[in-house]
């Protein structure tokens, strides 16, 4: 066995398709048995790096290793021992829940002393029983997610990948995913996941957020709220819409956004929100309360791309506000 | 009060689906000039009442009324009063943004007369403006929703009826686009959104929780939270193991799960939260627990979602 003491090492990881460069110099670890979150919009860069920690894709520059295999010069070493998960999960839709993992098994070679075992088993761990004989198209999408992580464990891979592996699935059928992700973690399983939601991410001990190809915050969730710069206000008043609009032109209101009938506001300096009361209250606009609130990590991530849009604001701008 | 949109046991079953229905008697009443959000994960029912209510599609039994009009027998009235913006609007990639706006405009009929000031005040409200002449096929994800719901009420529609309209959308995106459908509201249109994200719910001023084809709940976010019949603590604490022993041994906790390092804790309410709260705390330091955060937090949707769709199963 290989002697690693991260199960993900990448350094410098870089992915460009012609003048696009997809993943650009990103460098993180994922300590064994820890679920690490990969986040951030469509088109961030989060398959393609996964897809390279995966041996599927080849880096222009720099360096990974998964499970003490270099994924360039090892890429067989590392398919043999990660489990792979995607939104579009692939499973036989003709074949019971049963026999789709029974496959999985043949494929990755689990020995057929151990396999009926590792199979019931699993059954029994994602909840299947009952269901382990109905054709897989009859089943709901939440459970052909758990059939689909069962596949991809069935091999007792020491690393996970988790692709977009929760999108549109109802929360009470993502909270019992995240149990199973959890029991995995506790037996040593390192995670890594991606997703766009970003409530998702305070699922995972440390998040990545990724944006156009660069890796622009990596912390614990915790830490990255704390680190939010500024403090975030939650305005209750009449007539939101146009209190937002109006807001947004104050030079102390670094970003805005509408929850119903309140405005959330980020200020440099909670000083600064007399200031706000007076312009609403200059605006005719009656303000019920307004106090600080606890910042989302999607709050973090919208004030971390505008830091980065200013500081690149002398590039020519993709996204027009 | 003023309803724009009403249905009645509205139920939908598609011949591929012989025994499931889509959606199930849905009875929902949107008062005009509000947000109302239809939260649901994939396959809950959402896309097939949103459907319903443009007049593109009919239902198998049940009503609905847009503005007063019948959805099903008065369609073309329903048609002018309305803006559908399904969830791969069909914007023409080769045209320009302003040729896009122009194009729909023109289906949709807009006078002459009025069609250049409304193309205006739709590129302004957008904040399209300055890239009018860049090709459709060439924007990025989220301004093609912007270009698409500019399209979608071009014509100055009384209700605006989106699907999904920030499913793909980066988040920076996302929150301008509520930025925008607030002011759409303020306007004095009917907005009708459809959302999988739950945290999207709270943006709206109502919400129809939709699960498996049934309405679960219908109202306020906060009318929602409030009827909840319990609190959330949310506690983090080392060593972890440790503090979910003693949370599972403390009286008055329901339940509990983990969201990365917290426990979020689901205590029976009723007054006794700040109870729980020092029951815990007692227990965390008899057991010389390093204690980081121990503190009632906010009931979100997604607690009420939880709570609703866990009520449903146990009904089954």
């Amino acid at each position: 066995m290989n002697d690693f003491d991260n199960a993900v090492e990448v350094h410098n990881l870089t992915k460009r398709f012609g003048g696009f460069t997809a993943v650009d110099g990103i460098d993180f670890v994922i300590p064994r048995g820890e679920i690490f979150g990969l986040l951030g919009p469509n088109g961030a860069g989060k398959t393609t790096t996964i897809r390279m920690l995966c041996g599927l894709m080849l880096p222009n520059a720099g360096s990974a290793t998964v499970l003490g295999f270099d994924v360039t010069r090892r890429p067989e070493e590392v398919k043999k021992r990660i489990g792979y998960m995607s939104q579009k999960f692939s499973l036989y839709n003709d074949l019971t829940a049963l026999e789709n993992i029974d496959f999985y098994a043949a494929i990755y070679g689990v020995p057929d002393t151990e396999r009926a075992a590792r199979v019931s088993r699993l059954i029994e761990m994602s909840g299947l029983k009952g269901f382990e004989r109905e054709p897989t198209h009859t089943l709901s999408g939440a459970w052909r997610q758990r059939l689909a992580l069962a596949c991809a464990i069935v091999h007792n891979p020491p690393m996970l990948f988790l692709d977009e592996a929760t999108a549109g699935v109802d929360p009470v059928s993502r909270r019992e995913f995240w149990d199973l992700i959890y029991t995995l973690a506790g037996e040593g399983v390192s995670v890594l996941a991606t997703t766009h939601y970003m409530d998702e991410a305070d699922y995972c001990n440390v998040i990545g957020m990724m944006y156009q190809g660069e890796l622009i915050a990596l912390a614990s969730p915790d830490k990255i709220k704390q680190e939010l710069p500024g403090v975030l206000i939650q305005v209750d008043c009449d007539r939101p819409g146009e209190a937002s609009e109006m807001l947004q032109e104050l030079a102390e209101v670094r970003s805005i956004s509408v929850h119903g009938a309140q405005v959330h506001v980020t200020l440099k300096d909670a000083k600064e929100m007399r200031k706000i009361e007076k312009a609403l209250s200059l605006a005719d606009i009656d303000v019920h309360s307004v106090e600080s609130v606890e910042p989302s990590l999607e709050d973090a991530f919208i004030a971390m791309v505008a830091q980065r849009r200013s500081q690149n604001s002398q590039l020519p701008e993709q996204h027009v506000n | 009060m003023d309803i724009a949109i009403k249905t009645e046991g509205l139920t939908k079953r598609y011949p591929s689906q012989k025994n499931t229905a889509a959606i199930r008697e849905i009875d929902l009443e949107i008062p005009r000039g509000i947000l109302f959000g239809l939260v649901g994960p994939d396959g809950a029912g959402k896309t097939t009442i949103l459907r319903i209510l443009s007049s593109v599609m009919e239902p198998s039994s049940g009503k609905a009324w847009i503005a007063g009009f019948d959805t099903h027998a008065q369609a073309e009235a329903i048609r002018k009063r309305i803006g559908y913006m399904p969830q791969n609007f069909s914007l023409y990639p080769d045209l320009s943004v302003r040729e896009n706006l122009d194009f729909f405009a023109d289906i949709q009929q807009v006078p002459t007369v009025d069609k250049k000031k409304r193309i205006a005040e739709m590129l302004a409200f957008t904040h399209l403006a300055d890239i009018d002449d860049r090709r459709a096929g060439k924007l990025s994800g989220g301004m093609k929703k912007k270009l698409a719901l500019a399209c979608a009420m071009v014509h100055g529609p009384q209700v605006l009826i989106l699907d999904e309209p920030s499913t793909g959308v980066d988040p920076v995106s996302r929150r301008e686009l509520w930025v925008i459908l607030a002011r759409v509201v303020q306007e004095g249109v009917t907005v009708l959104v459809s959302t999988p994200y739950m945290d999207e719910a709270e943006r709206c001023h109502q919400v129809g929780m939709l699960y498996q084809g049934r309405l679960l709940t219908a109202g306020s976010p906060d009318e929602i939270v409030t009827a909840l019949p319990f609190e959330i603590v949310e506690v983090k604490a080392r060593p972890r193991k440790r503090m979910r022993q003693i949370v599972a041994e403390t009286d008055d906790v329901l339940d509990w799960h983990p969201v990365g390092d917290r426990l979020r804790v689901v205590v029976s309410g009723n007054g006794t939260t700040g109870r729980t709260i020092r029951s815990l705390e007692r227990q965390f330091k008899a057991n010389k627990l390093e204690i980081s955060i121990l503190r009632p937090a906010r009931r979100t949707m997604e607690d009420a979602f939880v709570h609703l769709v866990k009520g449903q199963r146990e009904q089954a």
